[in-house]
């Protein structure tokens, strides 16, 4: 398998732990594949299990090649951009406080309809990306949402909630 | 000459005053969205989908043409002007692209790139008239061992070939066969992997997929490491080219044509070879070798035209094999699927009009590209310096919006979170997103295949098999896998002890 730096001996040791979890979810297709029921037909002779018994042995063989390949010194290279500086650690707080936004809008955009959960997103995403400008972050976000909710729901047909603005809309 | 019939019909099919419209519309979006920093043709065909959701199939088709060539025309202005490049296609553009910028050449870098997209993208989408269908002819007289024996071709090219680790890329493609088991069984309705959640049993939807790891896992993945001080944008004024940039560009762009066309076509061909290649050829043929590394028109014209001419290739095994090789092509594929139709040889059989149509299309965004790009490359450059919070926040609140509306409902915004997440570990850890994305799509299509050969025999193995065709598919598959066990044997023999063999075999050269 590959060996791209043999120099960064030791040096992920975070890539086990991808191991771990691709060998557990092999684990877990193949529990979930012994519940089916062996069906077979004439127009289906082997019947859905197969193809996930499968895929489970495979995951749990890739996982294994996976870990030697780790264990050799071989190191995933974290994906480069535009915008990525990869010489800064993990920013966590950036990171946790978009996910909290993004389940806010998750858990808002039925009971208050797309507008203003839609609204609340960007403004809190944006925050949390580090903008300070906090009435223009809401203007822009009000504004985006009102034209994505008349353009797309009530323009193309497409299903956005209106929510507690039904009606005002 | 059917071909160039249909074609014409195609034509007819496209010119009218709404679809031109609908076409403009899709070049200056898709334009707008692919110059944006961090976001790459596939995510802007996956961000602006939900576009699409109310329209025709036909409008749709002509909407993603367009928005498929603005976002890779998008991509190289990006690369040009900032230098760090969105996708692993536009790497080699951006090594003489930015040097050009930077020697106050970027008038003429963003140029030749227009131009020769112009150029490539034409002659491509022409070869794809006359090939696709020979693929067509030769796809439909083949039964469910042989389709099966090439969709497992494309998984190993994709996970195995392209990419720097084989491990990882099968990694990823194991994860994305996994999601795409997940749902009722279609011929006897149990359920699997759905751990008894209701929205799951439908499966989980390629567009949610998509969007989750290409928009949400990516914007997550720059949040984290977002650079402080943005990029250095260099300001370009409007492009064009002298009488000896186009002496120098014309030929380049026909060879990278040349390149680009073929190893898009084939599964697993790609992108990155072909620009690579170009790249070389240009190096060693130029009159001006001095100037690769400073600012080489030809290493911008050659190797752009290639980018899009494979890009164009890839279309061949999309429409005629419903096979998809890149991001893109994966994620038109999964709007196709979206509108009920099929992809798969008989497509082009049973909706010609709407295959001419999409071709038809390609033409016109194509030049629309041409006409558009060129006095509006400053606006373009604008975007550019989009403040990055509001950058990012917003691709967060379209990847949102366009996931809630495929099915109405919050939990695939939950779906959506869980997938963003997996596409930053994915990033992180130097997984490559393509082989997952193929493997949702294709993976289900395997199994009806396999199972359907099954079905000939009566469940023996041996209806796995095939005809010739099958064959050569798995001698190439075996190949690919057992490749790096017959180089190290190799290496052995040659120089002992296969530990050092590295350095005794430099010895022994």
């Amino acid at each position: 398998m590959s060996q791209q730096s043999l120099t960064g001996r030791g040096g992920d040791r975070a890539q086990y732990g991808v191991c771990a979890a691709l060998a557990l979810l092999g684990v877990f297709v193949l529990v979930d594949a012994s519940r089916l029921g062996a069906v077979a037909s004439s127009n289906d002779p082997v019947g859905p299990k197969p193809a996930p018994m499968l895929l489970g042995i495979l995951l749990i063989i890739v996982s294994v090649f996976y870990a030697v390949d780790v264990a050799r010194g071989g190191v995933g290279a974290a994906e480069e951009g535009e915008d990525v500086d990869l010489t800064t650690r993990v920013d966590v707080r950036t990171v946790a406080l978009l996910l909290g936004v993004f389940a806010a809008n998750a858990v808002l955009i039925e009971p208050l309809g797309w507008v203003i959960s839609g609204s609340l997103l960007f403004w809190g995403a944006a925050f949390a990306l580090g903008n300070r400008h906090h009435i223009r972050g809401l203007a822009v976000g009000v504004a985006l949402a009102l034209i994505t909710f008349y353009a797309f729901a009530i323009g193309l047909g497409v299903n956005l909630p209106a929510g507690i603005l039904q009606g005002i809309l | 000459m059917d071909n160039l019939n249909a074609l014409l019909d195609g034509f007819g099919a496209v010119l009218t005053p709404v679809n031109l419209l609908i076409a403009l519309l899709g070049v200056t979006v898709g334009t707008a969205v692919g110059v944006l920093p961090g976001i790459g043709p596939a995510m802007t065909v996956a961000l602006l989908l939900p576009i699409t959701y109310g329209m025709q199939p036909t409008q749709a088709l002509i909407l993603f043409a367009a928005i498929f060539y603005g976002g890779m025309y998008g991509g190289s202005t990006t690369s040009i002007l900032l230098n760090t490049p969105g996708e692993s296609s536009s790497v080699v553009t951006a090594i003489e692209g930015n040097k050009m910028a930077k020697a106050g050449r970027a008038a003429q870098a963003l140029a030749t790139a227009a131009i020769g997209s112009f150029v490539a993208g034409t002659i491509a989408t022409l070869a794809l008239v006359f090939v696709m269908p020979q693929v067509v002819e030769f796809a439909i007289s083949l039964g469910a061992p042989e389709y099966l024996a090439i969709i497992l071709v494309a998984f190993v090219g994709v996970s195995a070939v392209l990419g720097s680790s084989r491990v990882r890329g099968l990694a990823s493609l194991l994860v994305g066969l996994t999601i795409g088991l997940i749902g009722i069984d279609f011929v006897t309705g149990q359920q699997r992997m759905t751990m008894g959640v209701a929205q799951l049993a439908d499966g989980i939807d390629v567009v949610v997929v998509a969007v989750g790891i290409f928009a949400v896992g990516e914007a997550l993945w720059v949040a984290a490491h977002l650079r402080r001080k943005a990029a250095e944008v260099i300001p370009v004024g409007r492009p064009w080219m002298g009488k000896e940039d186009w002496k120098r560009s014309w030929k380049p762009w026909l060879r990278g044509t040349a390149y680009g066309f073929p190893f898009g076509a084939i599964p697993a061909g790609g992108a990155e070879v072909p620009t690579f290649l170009s790249y070389m050829t240009e190096k060693k043929l130029s009159k001006h070798p001095e100037q690769f590394g400073k600012g080489a028109i030809e290493g911008v014209a050659g190797p752009e035209a290639a980018n899009n001419a494979s890009a164009a290739g890839t279309l061949v095994p999309m429409l005629a094999l419903g096979l998809p090789t890149n991001a893109t092509a994966a994620i038109m594929l999964a709007a196709l699927e979206g509108y009920g139709l099929e992809p798969g040889p008989l497509l082009l059989e049973k909706q010609p009009d709407l295959v001419w149509a999409l071709i038809a299309s390609l033409f016109i965004g194509n030049t629309m590209l041409l006409v558009l790009n060129l006095p509006l490359a400053p606006a373009w450059a604008k975007l550019l310096q989009i403040p990055r919070p509001f950058l990012y926040a917003g691709i967060l609140f379209f990847a949102s919006m366009g996931a809630y509306a495929v099915n109405s409902q919050p939990f695939d915004l939950w779906l959506l979170l869980a997938l963003g997440l997996l596409g930053f570990a994915m990033r992180r850890f130097g997984l490559p997103v393509l082989p997952l994305i193929v493997g949702v799509i294709l993976g289900p299509i395997a199994e009806k295949q396999a199972r359907r050969s099954l079905q000939l025999t009566g469940g023996d193995p041996s209806g796995l098999i095939g005809g010739p065709v099958a064959w050569v598919c798995y001698a190439i598959i075996a190949a690919v896998l057992l490749w790096p066990l017959v180089a190290k044997l190799l290496k052995a023999r040659r120089g002992g002890d296969h530990h050092d063999a590295e350095t005794k075999t430099e010895v022994s050269v």
